[in-house]
């Protein structure tokens, strides 16, 4: 049975990654199509009316937008190698962790980048502070997930490239490798996995875009 | 052997009642114990020492918290009556995305709505219809944003209904006339039992906010 399955994504999207890992995890096969923001194609409008972004899984003509939606739906349908535990209470405390990371953890950073002064400041803090949270919960676990990468480890995945880029953008210390061990350990082990690895933007590319975003926002300002 | 749930909530919060309109729609006995978050106790900063915010469900001690996972908990466990979730993964996902769209769009210009003024508060009055026209236009003809049954989506939005009239109220602007098929859903949710037991009194939620201005000194 041919399933058509096509990723709508940019080169650098750390959102769109997460829907690229969990394919890849799963063995699924699929065409990906690379957008370009400034230039959206009727497609994605088609596709993602509401928030016109990336990514768009589209399978067999069907479009799913919101990558942890995604994620969810790409759970669902291929039911092997489980990315969610199958007891309800961890499963929702896995989820618990996912949406800690999307309103405490990539708030926190996104605004270190895109403030200044004492706005940055209290971004820099609390993203800090987000960061002792996630160190607990790493006690006793090598991977969110336990022993295997699990949704949560998807969902933060991005922590492990974008962090590195944005403390050689900002000039800022994020994840100390003396206060947050734990943490450290993850993202280390986290990039290397074959799976992961083989799908990482390019560094410099990435650090040339962001430095882009950081003074095109602080010129508006 | 029974279980034992607990929710730890407060009578105003639309995000708290979403876990009791789901309760109520599987019939699941609990324990409803009312927070006081100006003095929170130790039960609730024990079981969401994270956030320390309702709602937060405790299912034979153990806590689930966020609204939202709770509901998606709550379906999971007691699965053999009422689905709150589709059975297809596709209609799983646009169920998903929508309550998600609830969750990002619809508090915080509310909100402002009622706590700010002058142009901030047009503007939030703006973005509020906005959104509201798009929740309207995917609820379509259907009765429920589920379709034929009540669910996710529903329980997610419904329970702001019962504020309606408190953003009316500051806004000044009528919902009933901005998205008439949207106050029928209302309606039709309201005639539910698990709806109408639920949520408060909407003059009382209207008092409640004058109360709240007042302590937080907002004119």
């Amino acid at each position: 049975m041919g399933e058509e399955v096509k990723v709508f994504r940019t080169w650098s999207s750390p959102f769109a990654l997460r829907v690229v890992w969990a394919l890849d995890l799963k063995g699924i096969k699929y065409e990906t199509i690379y957008e370009d923001l400034s230039n959206k194609s009727p497609l994605l409008l088609q596709y993602n009316p509401i928030h016109k972004k990336v990514p768009v899984l589209l399978h067999n003509s069907k479009p799913i937008a919101e990558s942890l939606v995604i994620l969810e739906y790409i759970e669902d349908t291929w039911k092997h190698r489980p990315l969610l535990p199958q007891d309800p209470h961890q499963r929702a405390n896995a989820r618990f962790w996912i949406k800690f990371g999307e309103d405490k953890v990539f708030p926190a950073v996104r605004d270190s980048l895109l403030k200044q002064g004492k706005e940055q400041e209290e971004a820099h803090e609390a993203a800090l502070e987000s960061f002792k949270l996630l160190e607990e919960e790493l006690k006793g676990k090598k991977l969110f997930g336990g022993e295997e990468i699990g949704m949560v480890d998807i969902a933060l995945g991005w922590l492990a490239n974008l962090v590195s880029v944005l403390e050689e953008v900002l000039v800022l210390k994020f994840i100390d490798e003396h206060k947050f061990p734990l943490l450290s350990a993850w993202m280390r082990l986290f990039a290397d996995i074959p799976v992961i690895k083989q799908s990482w933007p390019p560094r410099d590319k990435l650090v040339t875009k962001y430095i882009a975003i950081r003074e095109a926002r602080l010129a508006t300002n | 052997m029974a279980d034992e749930v607990i929710l730890l909530d407060l009578w105003s919060s639309m995000f708290g009642m979403r876990v009791r309109v789901a309760l109520a729609e599987k019939g699941i006995e609990y324990e409803y114990k009312e927070q006081d978050l100006r003095n929170k106790s130790p039960l609730l900063l024990e079981m969401n020492p994270i956030h320390k915010k309702i709602p937060v469900l405790i299912h034979n001690g153990k806590p689930i918290c966020e609204s939202l996972i709770i509901v998606q908990y709550i379906d999971e466990v007691w699965h053999h009556k009422a689905p709150l979730l589709p059975s297809d993964p596709y209609q799983r996902a646009q169920a998903r995305f929508w309550a998600d769209y609830v969750d990002k769009k619809v508090y915080a210009p509310g909100r402002k709505i009622w706590a700010t003024k002058g142009d901030e508060q047009e503007e939030a009055k703006k973005e509020f219809i906005e959104i509201l026209k798009v929740l309207e236009g995917e609820l379509g003809e259907k009765p429920y944003f589920g379709g034929e049954s009540f669910g996710f989506v529903d329980i997610s939005f419904v329970t702001f209904s019962c504020w309606f009239h408190v953003y009316e109220t500051f806004g000044n602007f009528s919902i009933e006339k901005e998205c008439p098929k949207l106050m029928a859903w209302v309606k039709r949710c309201q005639e539910r039992e698990s709806v109408f037991k639920s949520l408060p009194d909407e003059k009382k939620v209207l008092e409640f906010v004058y109360f709240l201005k007042k302590i937080f000194g907002i004119e």
